[in-house]
């Protein structure tokens, strides 16, 4: 691994991650294809030096071909599940007007009644 | 033999496609998921009764030597988990043939159903960490497209949790299965013990760590169980029941299958910690309920604890009492939620203070909510007296005695919230009020759903009827699994 390899998915990984942790689905969805590639890279580099095609003509060095066709699945399983998500976000914008990712409600519901929680004899 | 296995995930995936092409007739998508789960359920039996007579069976795709191929590996315990799995895919989908709700609010349901089976008999019969992750994948796209079926609301509020969670999870895991490459050169899990057993011990528990994450997301485990009791119920009954019983269980089967295999000698006082935690703060959760569904789906994480138990406690007599563990909570939980189903239907409602006095209305509904309840808390004479007999006992063998009395307790409290939906939903008056004129009874007015919800709960008294002869057969793929040399030379003769 090259250290503008590792460079690359740190950032990749730091801004992926930043991105998930707010409450708006769509940076959420952005978040994640940052971090999907991130994860892609990281797969790729498990495959020796970099630069190097793979198995041409079976002579000398030659990079392993097999975490390329990995990163290859896992591309296209990402690219589906990012559609999904985005599918989902225009869904619950159609529902109420905005993307932003609710609570719970028998969380929140639960939480709110923490006064009356105690008379129906909880043992927590 | 052998040539049967990538029969259990091509026929249900040929069934998806072929779903999909038939997507105007209903009738067509039914007969071709009915004929799709009953042929995988067929290939399953097959399956475990060959594997237990003739040892190890093993496919390598494409005619590959299996170094390099893609392999399908079917030993005692992933063919006994794919067979149950099948049978409830099968008895789940007749339930919701029968209640003829799922399908026509939406035509993704057969083809995302047919495909969740084939995910899950990939997941069961994946040689490789990779294509366990790709199975995974599969069966949890069709889980986001069967858990946001009807695009309501609350569905799609809960299944953005959900998939993001999960999506995350898979992150994790590909990660996990990168730097295993990196480390190992392989994925083939015949190959990895061998070659991980090499590794420095800091780099191994690093790698452990990383597949434990992952598929502990997926099983539930403390401290990330968070999104379960959120996305389970919103989901259809059907589709709830089913992932109640099979999706966390893959998790676990992940996790047994890792521990013994790749790293069977890794300390597990973090994850017999884990199982404790998972047990008591499950159980807890259920007690502050006040909602069947929500209850139901609390008690499968405190049950993933008693499973992760067994992992952590180690050795073949666990990972044996974890195995039949397992064997009998995927239909008691399955027909739990069947049981729900009825209720809802009936009633129109989940909700404890909206539902009452059901035993009088109905007797035989009340038993069959009854035997799965006790047998989940573990009562003698049912399945999970067996089950938690089997882990308790191991953990006193080996003297682990806080594990034990968390055990014990935890199985007490699963009684308690189990009589609070019972003195909720079918003790007292009737209400709301059975409709006038009404004479046959809850049970006659749904024959197809009460037809396989009785037919599960028989399956789990004969799970502790035939109760020695199974954890016999437990035994047996517990050796399978415990020993890495089996399965190595299984694979790679």
């Amino acid at each position: 691994m090259s250290i503008e390899q590792a460079f690359l998915i740190a950032v990749l990984a730091g801004t992926g991650t930043y991105l998930v942790m707010h409450r708006t689905l769509t940076r959420i969805i952005l978040g994640l294809g940052l971090l999907g590639n991130a994860v892609n890279l990281l797969i790729l580099t498990s495959g020796d030096e970099p630069g190097q095609a793979p198995i041409v003509g079976r002579e000398g060095e030659f990079t392993d071909p097999v975490p390329q066709a990995l990163v290859l699945t896992a591309i296209v399983i990402g690219f589906g599940v990012i559609s999904f998500l985005l599918a989902m976000a225009y869904r619950a914008w159609t529902i109420d007007g905005n993307d932003e990712v609710e609570d719970d409600i028998a969380d929140r519901r639960l939480a709110e009644d923490t006064g009356t929680v105690a008379e129906h004899g909880e043992p927590t | 033999m052998s040539e049967l296995l990538p029969l259990a995930i091509v026929v249900p995936l040929a069934g998806a496609a072929l779903s999909l092409l038939a997507i105007r007739s209903r009738r067509a998508q039914r007969a071709i998921n009915v004929i799709g789960a009953v042929t995988t359920t067929v290939i399953s039996i097959v399956v475990l009764i060959g594997v237990d007579r003739d040892g190890t069976a093993v496919a390598s795709m494409g005619g590959w030597p299996s170094r390099i191929a893609i392999n399908l590996v079917a030993d005692r315990f992933s063919a006994l988990m794919l067979t149950v799995s099948s049978t409830m895919l099968l008895a789940v989908l007749l339930y919701a043939l029968g209640q003829r709700a799922d399908d026509e609010r939406s035509r993704w349901y057969h083809p995302a159903y047919l495909a969740l089976i084939a995910g899950v008999s990939g997941a069961f019969l994946a040689g490789d960490l990779f294509n366990l992750f790709v199975w995974f994948e599969v069966l949890l796209i069709a889980s986001y497209v069967l858990l946001t079926l009807e695009g309501n609301d609350g569905q799609i509020r809960s299944g953005t949790t959900y998939v993001v969670l999960n999506v995350i999870e898979s992150f994790v895991l590909v990660t996990g299965v990168a730097l295993i490459f990196a480390a190992t050169g392989t994925l083939n899990m015949a190959e990895l013990p061998e070659r991980l057993a090499a590794l420095p011990d800091g780099v191994r528990m690093g790698l452990n760590l990383l597949l434990l994450i992952a598929f502990g997301l997926k099983a539930a485990v403390f401290p990330l169980f968070s999104w379960l009791p959120d996305s389970y119920p919103a989901a259809p009954s059907p589709v709830s029941a089913v992932f109640a019983g099979l999706l966390t269980k893959i998790g676990v089967y992940a996790i047994v299958r890792t521990q013994t295999l790749l790293f069977p000698d890794s300390n597990r006082t973090l994850l017999l910690v884990v199982a404790g935690l998972t047990m008591v703060i499950g159980v807890l959760g259920a007690i502050a309920q006040s909602d069947m569904k929500r209850i139901l789906s609390f008690h499968i994480i405190s049950q993933i604890g008693y499973m992760i138990m067994g992992v952590a406690l180690g050795g073949v007599a666990a990972i044996t009492a974890t195995i039949f563990y397992m064997l009998h909570h995927i239909p008691v939980k399955t027909s739990l939620f069947l049981v729900e189903g009825i209720v809802e239907r009936e009633t129109g409602s989940s909700t404890l203070n909206k539902v009452s006095g059901l035993a009088r209305r109905s007797g035989p509904l009340a038993a069959l909510f009854l035997i799965p309840a006790f047998s989940l808390a573990g009562l003698p004479p049912f399945s999970g007296f067996l089950g938690k007999l089997a882990v308790v006992t191991e953990g006193v063998d080996q003297a682990s005695w806080w594990i034990v009395a968390a055990a014990l307790a935890v199985s007490l409290m699963t009684l308690v919230s189990m009589l609070k939906i019972w003195t909720g939903a079918f003790w007292g008056e009737p209400k709301p009020a059975a409709p006038e004129g009404q004479r046959p009874g809850i049970l006659h007015r749904h024959p197809m759903m009460s037809a396989v919800t009785t037919a599960v709960v028989a399956l789990t008294l004969a799970i502790a009827l035939f109760g020695g002869p199974l954890y016999r057969f437990c035994e047996r793929a517990a050796i399978d699994a415990t020993n890495t040399t089996t399965y190595s030379t299984a694979v790679i003769p």
